[in-house]
């Protein structure tokens, strides 16, 4: 495309199809404590399989 | 819905609904604030009329060609299909625990939200056998979950270290047997901390969370031993130890920035300087009157910093240099998934407090607010009413989320910080929400940017 590029594969739909299995971190858990970002954690589904 | 910002020369825009992440011309930018949902096949005449002074009418077509290429693609004004995945919002089992093996704290920390590590409720310790009883609560209300985590929290969790040592030996006698894997963590002050609880620390838990604002007259202002004398010179040699000492294991310096040190990205550098390259620093949340505490007035300074601190990222990393920012951390293609987005921090259903007495809350900041109590692992008793209702506190449930642009990154915010300072769990926290968004803006124009960079560079 000229006049956009996508940087990404925009696959959050396909990721709820497939997701929560819950094996992931609680958020809070890692280092902040007193805020909440929930898009900085690893998903741990291969890692279960 | 899409969000559209200009950051560093870059013009991005975000798809909500898809995760898409577009860097667009000039023209696309212009052109997208005249498009609305549901987007029409034909460019909108009062588009191409307002546009038609600054750019050819071929060149909009052809860029609005662009644009309805990628909305059939479902990557840009992508639907929101998310409303059949209701039925996450249902009490589920708890994954992770935040274990108060004491409240008492060795510093006086003056942002304290523990009332100086006591929680109002007292000075005590956790005995052994509560932190037994609540690894047993935790692996009798985990289901089918694996993985689960354990974090050492206080007050100061050093000032309890048999206790913390015993906890972890019971819980790893009975790991096999239940068919768990227990993660241990720690968020501790340095105070405390020798060879040979480095040693421990460094075998026995995944992640440490080492707390530590910055410079040293930053730290030793908010950060003052009893006797108000600084923490500073005491701590560092230990971390430094400890960092060094860690390996591949997952550790943090985690900083908490107020309004007396408003230029914190000269902290994040200091810590960076000092040797370490997982770092954390986030904004203080406290009340408004407290003299420390950002309000309002202090977030175009706080946004300008927030620009300022990830253009010196790049450029550090431009000259070799790296080190990770937990809050621009982001991983464009393989974050969590979107179920995980939308339950949002997980407190008082996969994730809950529990307090030397024994006593559950939802989590660590909501402990002595008698409201919020809900149990006891010595006599059997958990409220699942609220646990179901923290399970329905998602960005679907807070009206300020359901049309945010940053609901699948923020995920709702956090609920104690919505109870305290918007009144409720499902309100959101305007002040946060706002350095919040700031952040994400910064952490996505870095990805850019380092796409741009692997792209030249191929």
């Amino acid at each position: 495309m000229k006049h956009i590029q996508t940087i990404n594969k925009a696959q959050l739909a396909v990721s709820a199809a497939k997701g929560g299995c819950g094996q992931c971190q609680a958020s809070c858990q890692s280092a902040c404590k007193t805020s909440c970002t929930v898009a900085n954690q690893k998903c741990e589904h291969e890692k279960k399989d | 819905m899409i969000h559209t910002y200009q950051m560093n020369g870059y013009n991005i825009v975000m798809d909500v609904n898809s995760g898409g992440v577009h860097v667009v011309d000039t023209l696309t930018y212009d052109l997208l604030q005249y498009i609305a949902e549901p987007v029409p096949e034909t460019c909108p005449p009062e588009a191409l009329a307002a546009l038609s002074e600054r750019y050819a009418e071929a060149d909009i077509l052809e860029c609005y060609g662009e644009i309805l290429e990628l909305v059939h693609a479902k990557v840009l004004f992508s639907e929101d299909t998310f409303a059949k995945y209701a039925d996450f919002a249902v009490p589920s089992p708890i994954k992770a625990l935040c274990l108060h093996v004491s409240h008492d704290c060795n510093l006086r920390c003056a942002y304290c939200f523990a009332s100086t590590g006591e929680y109002g409720g007292g000075r005590k310790l956790m005995t052994a056998e509560t932190g037994k009883k609540a690894i047993d609560f935790l692996v009798v209300n985990s289901g089918d979950r694996v993985n689960l985590e354990v974090d050492f929290f206080g007050g100061e969790p050093l000032m309890n270290w048999d206790a913390c040592k015993e906890i972890v030996a019971y819980a790893r006698s009975i790991e096999k047997s239940v068919n768990k894997k227990f993660r241990f963590t720690m968020t501790t002050n340095g105070m405390l901390l020798d060879d040979e609880k480095i040693d421990y620390l460094n075998k026995e838990m995944s992640n440490i969370v080492l707390s530590v604002d910055g410079r040293p007259e930053v730290h030793d202002n908010m950060r003052p031993c009893p006797n108000g004398s600084g923490s500073y010179d005491r701590i560092m040699p230990a971390f430094r130890k400890l960092a060094a000492l860690r390996g591949d294991k997952d550790y943090y310096v985690r900083g908490t920035f107020t309004k007396h040190n408003l230029d914190f990205s000269e902290d994040v550098f200091h810590l960076y300087r000092e040797g370490f390259d997982q770092i954390s620093m986030e904004p203080v949340v406290a009340p408004a009157d407290q003299p420390y505490a950002l309000t309002e007035e202090d977030l175009p300074a706080v946004f300008a910093e927030y620009e300022k601190l990830a253009d010196r990222i790049l450029e550090n990393e431009k000259n070799g240099g790296w080190f990770n920012f937990f809050h621009f951390m982001i991983d464009l293609d393989h974050g969590p998934c979107a179920i995980k987005r939308l339950r949002g921090c997980g407190c008082g259903n996969e994730y809950v407090a529990i307090t030397p007495d024994g006593d559950i809350y939802p989590c660590h900041q909501f402990v002595g607010q008698e409201n919020y109590r809900m149990g006891n692992v010595f006599d059997g008793t958990f409220n699942q009413e609220l646990k179901a209702k923290f399970a329905k506190a998602h960005v679907g449930t807070k009206p300020a989320c359901r049309n945010c642009w940053a609901k699948f990154y923020c995920s709702g915010g956090c609920n104690a910080n919505n109870y305290f300072y918007a009144g409720d769990i499902l309100n959101a926290y305007d002040l946060s929400c706002q350095m919040q968004k700031k952040r994400l803006e910064c952490a996505i124009m870095m990805q850019v940017a380092r796409y741009e960079r692997k792209q030249s560079a191929e």
